[in-house]
């Protein structure tokens, strides 16, 4: 990351890389930026000169009527023709290291676009999270998109490029962080009413913090025996979040909605609409289209005292 | 040709149409030009509605996490200002404007088919209906964006708003209209033209009309068959897009950009023929290299049709595909560069008057090489893969069509409205009037290529409150503010000198082309005698006999 734009106006975009592949897009596009502005200037240039010298004075006779030229006319075509072909070696030659083909490889990582989350699965540990995915350091993880319903996209700009996550096929990204941080990135196609909110964070790690997380996310919680938490428990195998929602060790296994195993662990709620905290998990579950108008998931029209369990509950899920 | 001595002829009077009167004549009328001064009331209407759609989104917009629209009206919102500001008002206003021009700068007495003329008129006013009706129906507008990409745009997702049938159903009657459109401005430019008028002689708006029809043509056609199968699908369970029982989402979008591509050169190359007439008349010059202009317009036509793909490039159609269409597109960046020179070069030497015509063609140069740049960033297939579907899109087709395209509309209404009204308009309002819309625009989208930048998708209804996101989005809604005020300046501007402009008489910009030959508003007839034509500027010819343009090729050898 160059410390340049740690803080700055473009420090979140494709300009602040921290991956091989998003670099190259940046050297490219800063190029081409360059020769935009070169041109930009020349047809300003004498745009402005024309406009300052050949200003008609009231009662001038007309000027020279000219029609043309055919050797300028031959000249403007080449020029741009040369810089085109520039442009396309480039083009041609940046894609390839941008985005090197991922020949059928086995996938790190699967991610699942839902409206209006993300599914990510490591296929390699058998983790399962959602909508903030963790990576090593230094790592470059192969990852397959697919979309559970709508075309979505996948686009985090200092990692790598955007890709659509398109229903009935799968397409391969490479992501990689050369350092530790949180990376921003959002769904970048259009996907219905919730599409703003279907925020991406991309958590790198240090290899061995990694391995520390997927322990972590591995392991099935135990039921709980006493207090508020087992009865949060007990509730929540009881009401129908079951039929959408996972949580290892208990008889939730469905994957309509994200799986809540280790909900805690995470830092925001509802694709990044929320903070995680006790109150604003409250405010979810009392009903979830006062946050996220238009979501997926019915009101569960519960009571306040329901909510206080769950949320004992589920805070638990670390 | 030969030297015969300059005479007038008298066009051949077409069988007397009746002369319907008063307000039943706007319904009833099959007459060019007033068909076409309802397109152009038409779409003025509907550019104030869609401008009002687009206020009500920069005002959600102002601030981060904001709940001033709900996100099923903002998605509503933002899916019929686009629809509307390219359906209801760029396509028609350029067609409008041609239907009222093209037969006057042609000779002609009126368009090949004048039925068929009202009809396409009137197919496009019922679809512009039906699309707007859906905001009363149940479940409201279409919120599936202007491109209704499928599955989305599929009933299992949009189950409870007929709005994306409305979307579909408004815009194949309407479509059907615009291709009619472009068989009668076809069939007109080359059955019509007056005697002497060759087709290397026809002023470039109708050049540019011609290959413009063209594109319509084919384009529309393809659009129309597209929502035949959209419609199938909703209404009749048929598959074609529907991943989920064996159809293709990719399939709806090769479909819509192969028109949707040639639809963007539909909405500029006409303004591309408003500046090449603007730019000559007020710089007292004639159009630096007429040939390659026109040229090149053909080139970008054909060029049109193989480019579609370079809005799928994150679809994942693999690399040699997006370098394929990536090249392609850039191809298309040098017969439009050429264009821009020429225009330059036309004012080069020349004796400028800055009239407010003169001033939006002035600032079209300038926004539409913002514009075109950016554009090549997209065709920079890496640089896609980072910016589509951000602001930094919205920010580029802004350019184009505002900056460029609407900017030229305005340039051609301050250049034409004299001899459509017979009246003036106000230069000072004028001025008024481009200065609060250059900065007005410029403020508004200026700022958009940064959030796209820094990573602002499009199509959200609100978003995080991340550093200096507010901010940015502050400022483009403070533009659009300006925006509006502009627009309000040029309605009152063309309210006041219809009233008491001043009297415009035939030729107020001293013009070369034919419609200046006749009276302002012209007669039904259009003509009562026409000036010989021997090149292409019959009223430089005729106004200097002894340096008229023949005459100087004659000389040249050229
Ligand atoms: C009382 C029962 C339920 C509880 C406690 C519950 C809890 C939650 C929580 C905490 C989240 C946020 C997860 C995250 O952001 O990582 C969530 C999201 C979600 N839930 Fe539920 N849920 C329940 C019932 C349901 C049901 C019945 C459905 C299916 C119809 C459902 C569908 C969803 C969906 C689709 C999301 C993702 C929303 C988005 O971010 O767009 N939930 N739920
Ligand atoms: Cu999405």
């Amino acid at each position: 990351m160059s410390p340049l734009l740690s803080g700055s106006l473009f420090h979140s975009s494709p300009f602040n890389p921290s991956s091989p592949h998003a670099q190259v897009i940046s050297d490219l596009f800063i190029l081409v930026l360059y020769i935009s502005a070169v041109i930009f200037l020349v047809v300003f240039g004498s745009l402005l000169y024309a406009i300052l010298r050949y200003r008609g004075k009231p009662g001038q006779p007309d000027p020279a009527q000219e029609f043309g030229n055919a050797k300028i006319e031959i000249v403007w075509t080449a020029l741009p023709f040369l810089i085109v072909v520039f442009l396309c070696v480039f083009t041609v030659k940046t894609m390839y290291s941008a985005d090197p083909p991922a020949k059928g490889g086995d996938p790190d990582l699967v991610i699942i676009g839902h409206q209006w989350w993300w599914e990510a699965r490591y296929p390699k540990s058998g983790v399962v999270t959602a909508n903030e995915i963790h990576i090593p350091v230094g790592k470059n993880f192969l990852v397959r998109l697919e979309s559970a319903d709508v075309i979505h996209d996948f686009w985090v700009p200092q990692l790598s490029r955007k890709m659509d996550a398109v229903p009935g096929q799968v397409n391969y990204i490479w992501l990689q962080a050369s350092e530790a941080g949180t990376y921003l990135g959002a769904c970048s196609e259009y996907c219905g009413a919730q599409h703003a909110w279907m925020r991406i964070r991309v958590i790198a790690q240090p290899e061995a913090e990694f391995e520390k997380w997927q322990q972590e996310q591995l392991k099935v919680p135990s039921k709980p025996t006493t207090g508020e938490v087992a009865l949060g428990a007990e509730l929540f195998e009881r009401l129908t979040c079951v039929n959408c929602h996972t949580i290892s060790g208990t008889i939730a296994e469905a994957n309509v909605g994200p799986d809540l195993t280790h909900l805690a662990s995470r830092q925001t709620l509802g694709a990044g609409i929320l903070e995680n905290t006790p109150s604003n998990l409250a405010r979810w579950l009392a009903n979830p289209h006062a946050v996220k108008p238009g979501v997926l998931m019915p009101n569960m029209k519960l009571t306040e005292s329901e909510i206080n369990l769950l949320v004992a509950y589920l805070g638990t899920l670390k | 040709m030969s030297e015969t001595p300059i005479a007038s002829e008298t066009v051949d009077s077409v069988s007397k149409v009746e002369e319907y009167k008063g307000l039943y004549s706007w319904v009833a009328s099959v007459d060019h030009k007033q068909i076409g001064i309802l397109y152009l009331i038409f779409t003025i209407i509907f550019l104030l509605l869609g401008g009002i759609e687009a206020l009500l989104l920069r005002i959600q917009l102002a601030q981060p996490t904001s709940t001033f629209l709900s996100p099923q009206a903002y998605n509503q919102l933002f899916t019929m200002h686009g629809t509307t500001m390219i359906f209801l008002v760029v396509m028609p206003m350029l067609i409008g404007l041609a239907t009222y021009l093209v037969p006057l700068m042609i000779g002609a007495r009126d368009m090949a088919f004048p039925r068929l003329n009202a009809l396409s008129f009137w197919l496009l006013v019922f679809g512009g209906l039906l699309l707007y009706y859906s905001f009363i129906t149940q479940g409201g507008a279409p919120n599936v964006g202007w491109f209704s990409y499928a599955p989305l745009s599929e009933k299992p997702f949009s189950l409870w708003t007929g709005g994306v049938d409305y979307w579909a159903l408004g815009l194949l009657v309407a479509g059907i209209g615009t291709v009619s459109s472009g068989v009668n401005l076809i069939t007109t430019i080359f059955a019509l033209r007056a005697e002497g008028l060759t087709i290397r002689r026809l002023p470039l708006f109708v050049w540019m009309v011609l290959v413009n029809s063209f594109l319509i043509i084919l384009a529309l056609s393809i659009l129309n068959a597209s929502l035949v199968m959209l419609l199938a699908d909703r209404l009749l369970g048929a598959h074609y897009f529907r991943p989920a029982t064996g159809g293709s989402a990719i399939l709806w979008q090769h479909l819509f950009w192969a028109f949707g591509h040639p639809e963007v050169y539909i909405m500029v190359l006409p303004a591309f023929g408003i500046l090449s007439e603007v730019i000559p008349v007020f710089s007292r010059k004639p159009i630096f290299g007429y040939e390659f202009v026109a040229g090149s317009t053909v080139a970008i036509g054909l060029l049109s049709f193989g480019v579609w793909a370079h809005h799928m490039f994150t679809v994942g159609l693999g690399h040699i595909l997006d370098s394929f269409f990536g090249i392609a597109s850039m191809l298309i960046a040098i017969p439009t560069g050429v264009k821009i020179f020429n225009w330059i070069a036309t004012m080069w030497g020349g004796s400028i008057r800055f009239t407010t015509a003169m001033l939006f063609a002035v600032a079209f140069l300038v926004q539409f090489t913002v514009g075109g740049l950016s554009g090549v960033h997209f065709a920079v297939v890496p640089i896609d893969w980072q910016t589509t579907d951000t602001y930094y899109v919205v920010a580029h087709f802004h350019y184009v069509l505002f900056g460029g395209t609407f900017f030229g509309i305005m340039a051609g209404i301050y250049y034409w409205f004299p001899k459509i009204t017979g009246r003036m308009l106000s230069e000072g309002l004028g001025k008024i009037h481009f200065w609060t819309m250059l900065i007005g625009f410029n403020l508004t989208f200026f700022v958009q290529h940064i959030l796209g930048l820094i990573g602002m998708p499009r199509r959200v209804y609100t978003y995080p409150d991340l550093p200096h996101w507010g901010m940015l989005n502050l400022v483009s809604t403070i533009g659009a503010f300006i925006l509006a005020l502009s627009v309000l300046v040029f309605v009152w501007n063309i309210i006041a000198s219809l009233r008491n402009g001043k009297p415009a008489g035939d030729n107020p910009w001293d013009a070369w082309t034919l419609e200046w030959a006749t009276t302002s508003p012209p007669p039904v007839h259009n003509f009562d005698r026409l000036p010989p034509i021997r090149g292409r500027r019959p009223l430089w010819d005729f106004t200097h006999p002894d340096k008229a343009d023949w005459k100087v090729h004659e000389k040249n050898g050229t």
